[in-house]
């Protein structure tokens, strides 16, 4: 029937000549490859060290914050069709001390049917929602805490994402991955096979016109092996704390859910974004502690079970202008300590850290914005901080799609 | 569930050749050509007249339907850059990629207007390829029905003779319609009027009207009050005789300049469903015509 149908088609095709499929339809060819550049900056105000972890996340990465005028990441962003089967895109972070990172290389089949998608190279993982949004698109200036202490402020793997788009009306969409393990919880591994994995769930709809929504399952799961923490309060009381190595398995599961409202869809005028994401992580395995030359070096079972949750919304009153609310809470658990560190390491901070942020900002076109943000952070136990930043988004060359 | 997972089946393998196209229209009125050249076709539209085109976001409801389109058709010329690019590509649906024959671009069979000789963000949200709101001249809407026709056979050989047929009947009717269009809006050629956003170039070049200010400082930006206020000196020194927008404008700005200047203001269905009784494309290009004369009828009467 295929080939039939195939036939016909080539025979139409040879009596329509130069009308063929041959519009250029993506702006991306408008250019080859497509460039643009983002410039980002921000001036923030602090009252407290933001050197000073998240209390009882000391063994997670503390991203923190820039004080005073800060140039962000500046980030260029490279992407093109290769050939009729593949697309490639790469986006470099300009540090601003200098040197290159390579935030995304990826390249993604254009070619494949059934709702399938293959992807590989170095992206952001689909897990939860925010993780695969750039920072420049993040409607605050910075990431959620459980972003930040759980994932670094964002998962990015090197290796491949297979995903699957039910053929229903609703939008089901299921993927795994599976990469290095590179990033934190996951150590950097020189070995054959992959070192993490990658499960997510989608689903989303539109209710009306007015309405839409996507809700999200995601389980990610990788080894630690020697992941190493400084300056790490311990029961005796080190002075400056100490630093200890965990190994072991972690095993994370998120769920994510954005619902977004515009009066009549139409979202040049007024819209509301609402989004909540929660994070549960089970490690287990053996922490060494104080791993220093000098140090006891006394290794022994550790497993904890850390959470964390935020929920937030964004309301554009008026075209350009928006305003923004978030409100943060990580549980850091109660650490099963094997008994040989038992005297050592803390198994219990007692302390809820949380954070309210608000913000403002005004988009003078779509290219531009510019944003004002205020945060009581409860992040960090006996001191309270209030951040004031300013920030500006600028992007200029190719117009990219925006996720949703 | 059952019956889900036997419909998942029936598609991933067994292929029902026989079933009607399924398309994904971009725009409501390339879904109105399409109804016309293919009435049988399961028809998806992914924005509404009310929506802004330019500001649509890649909602995971578009990507599930461009799953299983057999065709998409849109205006192209960058319209729908900010999001189409990205629900294509989720899609995991090689026929309707860029450059396939499953899709389609309307702009592609017309002849672009305010096509920019220069190519500066500083002059606002350009389009390289030319302004994209091609279907306010009912003209453009043959040619594009002509490659639509052709794509539809095509991709539906089986069914080529009667989208030949449509053709043939929509392309008279049409031309028709268009005589009838013309002959009663007369009238307006030479008319002075204001435009809130330039969204009606091929209207005005159609109808020839004439644009003598635009309430968006530069194309997609907001109208503020310094540039009303130039606009209203502006309109003292040329006259115009109303104020267009189409359905999806905010009324503010063109409220306020109406209030000041005097002028009605003609809200536009732009697309089809943008109005009443713009019901189908005949119907958009009746409310059109219908609305700018009345507006000119009040503007007599002042």
């Amino acid at each position: 029937m295929y080939k039939l149908i195939n036939a016909a088609a080539l025979a139409l095709l040879l009596a329509f000549p130069a009308q063929g499929g041959a519009e250029s339809g993506n702006p991306e060819t408008a250019f080859n490859p497509a460039f643009s550049l983002i410039l980002s900056g921000t001036y923030g105000n602090l009252q407290q060290d933001a050197s000073v972890p998240v209390t009882g996340f000391v063994m997670n990465p503390n991203p923190g914050h820039g004080q005073g005028f800060n140039l962000g990441e500046s980030e260029m962003g490279i992407s093109a069709n290769i050939d009729p089967q593949f697309r490639g895109e790469a986006t470099l972070a300009l540090d601003p001390a200098g040197g290159v990172s390579v935030e995304n290389a990826y390249v993604q089949t254009t070619s494949l049917e059934d709702g399938m998608n293959l992807r590989f190279g170095r992206f952001f993982s689909s897990l939860g929602y925010l993780n695969e949004v750039h920072a420049h698109a993040w409607d605050f200036s910075d990431p959620p805490l459980v972003y930040a202490v759980l994932w670094g402020n964002q998962l990015g793997e090197d290796g491949l994402q297979f995903k699957w788009l039910a053929p229903t009306d609703t939008f089901i969409e299921l993927g795994g991955e599976t990469g290095k393990g590179r990033g934190f919880p996951g150590t950097d591994r020189a070995k054959n096979g992959g070192g993490e994995g990658v499960l997510f769930a989608h689903i989303g709809d539109d209710i009306g016109i007015e309405h839409s929504w996507r809700a999200g399952l995601s389980w990610h799961s990788t080894h630690a092996t020697a992941r190493a923490s400084n300056n790490v309060p311990d029961r005796r009381n080190t002075p400056g704390g100490v630093s200890d190595a965990f190994s072991g398995n972690s095993q994370t599961a998120g769920l994510d859910a954005v619902w977004k409202y515009a009066p009549n869809g139409n979202l040049r005028e007024r819209y509301l974004k609402v989004q909540a994401e929660y994070f549960r992580r089970r490690e287990d395995g053996l922490l060494s502690y104080d791993t220093a030359p000098a140090g006891a070096n006394i290794t022994d079972r550790y497993a904890n079970t850390q959470n964390g949750w935020y929920v937030q919304g964004v309301y554009q009153f008026m075209p350009r202008w928006r305003i923004g609310g978030r409100y943060d809470r990580l549980e850091p658990g109660v650490a099963q300590v094997g008994a040989r560190n038992a005297g050592n390491v803390i198994s219990d901070y007692g302390y809820q850290p949380s954070r309210t942020t608000l913000m403002a900002d005004w988009s003078p076109s779509e290219f531009s914005r510019l944003r004002l943000q205020f945060a009581r952070d409860l992040s960090r136990k006996g001191q309270p901080d209030h951040q004031l930043f300013l920030q500006y988004i600028m992007s200029m060359g190719a117009h990219g799609a925006h996720r949703y | 569930m059952h019956k889900t997972l036997f419909t998942f089946f029936l598609l991933a393998c067994c292929n029902l050749a026989q079933a009607a196209l399924n398309v994904f229209a971009c725009e409501p009125e390339w879904a109105a050509l399409t109804q016309e050249l293919a009435p049988e076709a399961s028809l998806y539209t992914a924005t509404t007249a009310l929506q802004d085109p330019h500001r649509i976001e890649a909602r995971p409801s578009l990507i599930a339907r461009a799953r299983r389109a057999d065709l998409a058709v849109c205006t192209g010329a960058e319209l729908e850059m900010a999001w189409l690019p990205l629900v294509l590509r989720e899609a995991g649906n090689a026929r309707v990629q860029p450059g396939q024959a499953g899709y389609f671009e309307a702009a592609h069979y017309v002849t672009m207007q305010e096509v920019p000789s220069r190519l500066d963000r500083g002059e606002g949200d350009m389009h390289a390829l030319g302004n994209p709101h091609i279907q306010t001249d009912a003209r453009n809407f043959l040619p594009v029905a002509d490659a639509l026709a052709k794509r539809l056979m095509q991709l539906d050989p089986a069914n080529a003779k009667e989208y030949r047929q449509r053709l043939a009947s929509f392309d008279s009717r049409w031309r028709a319609a268009i005589a009838r269009w013309e002959r009663q809006a007369a009238p307006l050629k030479g008319i002075p009027i204001v435009v809130q956003h330039q969204g009606f170039p091929y209207l005005e070049s159609w109808l020839g009207l004439k644009e003598v200010a635009t309430l968006e400082p530069k194309p997609g930006m907001e109208p503020g009050a310094n540039h009303l206020a130039q606009v209203l000196a502006i309109l003292q020194q040329h006259p115009a005789r109303m104020i267009l927008r189409a359905t999806y404008n905010d009324g503010r700005a063109s409220t306020w300049m109406s209030e000041r200047a005097h002028l009605p203001q003609v809200v536009l269905p732009f697309s089809v469903g943008g109005s009443d009784r713009a019901n189908d494309l005949f119907g958009l290009f009746d409310v059109t015509i219908a609305r700018l004369l009345d507006a000119l009828a009040q503007g007599s009467a002042q």
